[in-house]
């Protein structure tokens, strides 16, 4: 620590060099956690609580339908704990573009299988006892401008009334919350059995996907196959799969997220790596006369070494914490494209690795001067003074 | 008065200097060189995936073929239409006639899980059921290889596209749609447009997979001309037997690209103006070092009478040198990773894939240059006004 202070004016020999190189790494890591934050809005951020519950859907496609009564059927399933359904609505309110999720569901058994959504004690008792209420995320709330006890009309394309109209309209009872970050908050939803009997005969009885909980996530795999195998041949056979794999799943039909985030950072750091080691090494290169005078007084060849190096890491460190505290707070400020990302958030996890990152650069970028530093020899040192 | 041509002159010579000086500062040059070609290659490729798309979208119609839903639909998933129905549109004036009737073809329109071959995992692939005058609605249609299904039969022909990235549909091979398995006859192009990420049938046997009966989603259509679309609209909107929304083919499809092109150029353009502020403070660092190594040689020309309009624009064209060589590397960069990139995304709007290509336009490379010099630009104005500040006399004393 006593040579903190030689760090410190080491680095501010030169203080605009100092300031664009520490700019250009803080740009590089705001970039960073835009990525994260990108990246986790769209492949969705796969919930803890989610890891005993499998999702069981139609085998042809998702948007066939399966009957209500196979809800029975699984809970006799062994290993079955509980299950739970759900229908896409597909609508919208008011305008076309503010689609968002809304799903009818069960409210007791939908609420039990997914605990990450919180709900006030006394909004799920005004829900049971609304048959036309609805229950929305804080986002949409926010968004519409909804509060309890609102009437608000839902377009949809898919379902008709029985009276042939394609207007719904709920009461909105509750608000709910997200255990964490990861919960959207987004959907609205309303009750299966004034959903049933609204709508057109032909299609009554049928729902869209299910959740179901097994008792031990140890056997989830055999329990999606004894799933799968009590629907086999029947006219609507069913794919049960891990909720993870599903979102998995679903993330991919967007297309390779990952690896492209993953390669337009890389093309960020490669660069970043390059102007800051550029800037490092002209920097050693100006001071070869004094890092002569400081071996000719004493100093060790790995004192030289470490301290090069901590100037290169104090610099990426700086840099790097601003940058990712910086893209913490642009991230807050929530969804860039007005809607279309509803997970939008740079997560903590990530945020931890952009330091250890940071770290990185600074000795990637500082090794080579430094290791020049130290092979310095006295003489042809202050020979060039 | 030395006149615009001695200037210019000026201007060169002081430019020549310190382009010469490069090999001197190489490694601060090229960092600022890669920095700029980064931006313009990610500007470019994210860019090219959204131009590929809508253009994929875009080729799917043309301005004489229309698309009939039932009315409040917005896609043909959702749409309903029964034979009654696809009977009255197809007999609706303004249409093109064959000696087999109205070029009209009733369609259905479901999704059918395949793995996606690139990742192993489902992803949902078009399927349609087709009448015989689809063929002549696409006038772009072509069988590359095999053979055109035969009517009635648990055959299916496959679009290029969806052939490429989808398990299982290749010539040969077979689908299973519930308990039917349905043999892969041909392979078919479209001219680039959505329908080659399909899988076609004949429409009856579709229907009786599917348990449909007759009922259908969606009439395509091709009007005797472009103009006849007014005359074919408002026969259908004033029909009493009918409620449906005949729309423009290529109206349908740019409203289906509108949203996604639209968050990958958000994202993209976000992504690349943040690169482009950090390879601007890379061009600055670079272009200060360049200048702060030169103080003596400036100061030398300032006293032998050049202008400090020289100076500024000599160093703002070094930089903008610099920039342009970066933008010309990214580019073509991008051009060479990303142009005719085969992928597969989701159109949310049809809730099923779409197979384009990632395309690499003149405007897109032009719009990357651009980009380059402007980051050139503000990263040499500075530097070119310090240099231009330089007290002469200091500047000559210092070594």
């Amino acid at each position: 620590m006593k040579f903190a202070f030689l760090i410190w004016s080491n680095l501010r020999r030169k203080k605009l060099r100092t300031a664009l190189t520490f700019l250009s790494i803080a740009v590089a890591f705001v970039l960073f956690g835009f990525l994260s934050a990108i990246r986790h809005a769209l492949t969705g951020g796969v919930s803890l609580e989610g890891a005993d519950r499998l999702v069981v859907r139609h085998k042809v496609s998702i948007i066939q339908l399966l009957p209500v009564s196979y809800q029975q059927r699984m809970l006799q399933i062994p290993g079955v704990a509980a299950a739970a359904h759900l229908t896409w609505f597909g609508g919208t309110y008011q305008d076309p573009k503010n689609l968002f999720m809304q799903a009818p569901v069960v409210p007791e058994e939908f609420l039990d299988m997914y605990p990450e959504i919180l709900l006030p004690a006394e909004a799920k008792k005004a829900w049971l006892a609304t048959r036309t209420g609805a229950i929305v995320g804080r986002k949409s709330a926010e968004r519409y401008g909804w509060k309890i006890g609102d009437r608000v009309p839902i377009q949809t394309s898919i379902w008709a009334k029985s009276d042939g109209s394609y207007t719904w309209e709920f009461d909105i009872v509750g608000i709910f919350d997200g255990k964490n970050q990861n919960t959207d908050t987004t959907p609205l939803y309303f009750r299966y059995d004034y959903f049933d009997e609204s709508r057109q005969e032909m299609v009554r009885g049928l729902v869209g996907w299910y959740s179901i909980r097994v008792k031990d996530p140890a056997q989830a795999a055999g329990v999606a196959r004894r799933v799968d195998q009590e629907f086999q041949n029947s006219p609507a056979e069913t794919k049960t799969e891990p909720e993870g794999a599903f979102v998995q799943g679903f993330v991919n039909q967007i297309g390779n997220i990952t690896l492209i985030t993953a390669a337009i950072l890389a093309a960020v750091f490669f660069t970043i790596l390059i102007v800051t080691g550029n800037t490092m090494a002209q920097a050693v290169r100006e001071r070869t006369g004094e890092l002569g005078v400081l071996k000719a007084v004493g100093f060790a060849s790995s004192q030289v070494l470490l301290l090069v190096l901590a100037e290169s890491c104090l610099l990426a460190v700086l840099g790097g914490l601003s940058g990712l505290g910086l893209a913490r707070l642009l991230t807050a400020g929530g969804d860039p494209t007005g809607g279309m990302l509803p997970l939008f958030h740079f997560p903590t996890r990530d945020l931890l690795a952009g330091v250890g990152l940071s770290v990185g650069l600074g000795v990637v970028t500082g090794i080579f001067p430094a290791l020049q530093a130290m092979r310095l020899r006295v003489a042809d040192a202050l020979r060039r003074m | 008065m030395a006149g615009p041509v001695n200037w210019l002159s000026q201007v060169a010579s002081v430019t020549k200097f310190g382009l010469l000086s490069i090999p001197q500062r190489l490694g601060s040059v090229a960092a600022t060189l890669v920095g700029i070609a980064g931006v313009v290659a990610v500007l470019v490729g994210v860019l090219s995936i959204a131009e590929g798309f809508q253009k994929a979208m875009s080729a799917s119609g043309s301005p004489d073929a229309v698309i009939v839903l039932r009315s409040g639909a917005d896609t043909e998933m959702v749409s309903g239409l029964n034979r009654e129905q696809t009977r009255i549109i197809a007999d609706a004036p303004g249409l093109a006639r064959t000696t087999n009737g109205p070029v009209a073809s009733a369609e259905l329109f479901v999704i059918i899980n395949l793995p996606k071959r690139s990742t192993g995992t489902d992803a949902n692939v078009p399927l349609r059921g087709v009448e015989p005058p689809a063929f002549l609605v696409r006038d772009q249609f072509k069988i590359l290889e095999g053979r055109p299904f035969e009517w009635g039969r648990n055959e299916v022909i496959v679009g290029a596209g969806a052939a490429e990235q989808f398990a299982g549909l290749e010539l040969g091979g077979t689908i299973q749609v519930g308990r039917h398995a349905w043999a892969v006859v041909g392979i078919f192009s479209a001219g680039g447009g959505t329908a080659e990420s399909e899988i076609w049938t004949d429409a009856t046997v579709l229907q009786d997979a599917y348990n449909r009966g007759e009922t259908y989603q969606s009439v395509y259509a091709k009007l005797s001309s472009a103009e006849a679309f007014t005359r074919f609209k408002d026969a259908l909107t004033s029909d009493p037997r009918l409620s449906v929304k005949p729309l423009r083919q290529t109206d349908y499809y740019a409203d289906q690209s509108t949203a996604m092109t639209k968050l990958i150029t958000t994202l993209g353009v976000l992504i690349a103006f943040l690169m482009a502020v950090g390879a601007v403070f890379g061009a600055l660092n670079t272009m200060y070092s360049a200048v702060s190594a030169r103080t003596r040689e400036i100061a030398t020309l300032r006293a032998l009478g050049f202008g400090s309009g020289t100076v500024i624009v000599s160093v703002l064209f070094e930089s903008l040198l610099v920039a342009l060589a970066g933008g010309v590397c990214g580019a073509g960069l991008a051009y060479v990773a990303f142009n005719d990139f085969h992928a597969a995304t989701m159109n949310w709007q049809s809730f099923s894939q779409v197979a384009f290509a990632f395309q690499v336009t003149p405007g897109l490379l032009a719009r990357g240059l651009m980009w380059a010099l402007l980051i050139g630009f503000v990263g040499g104005l500075f530097p070119a006004v310090r240099a231009a500040r330089l007290p002469v006399a200091a500047a000559l004393r210092e070594s």
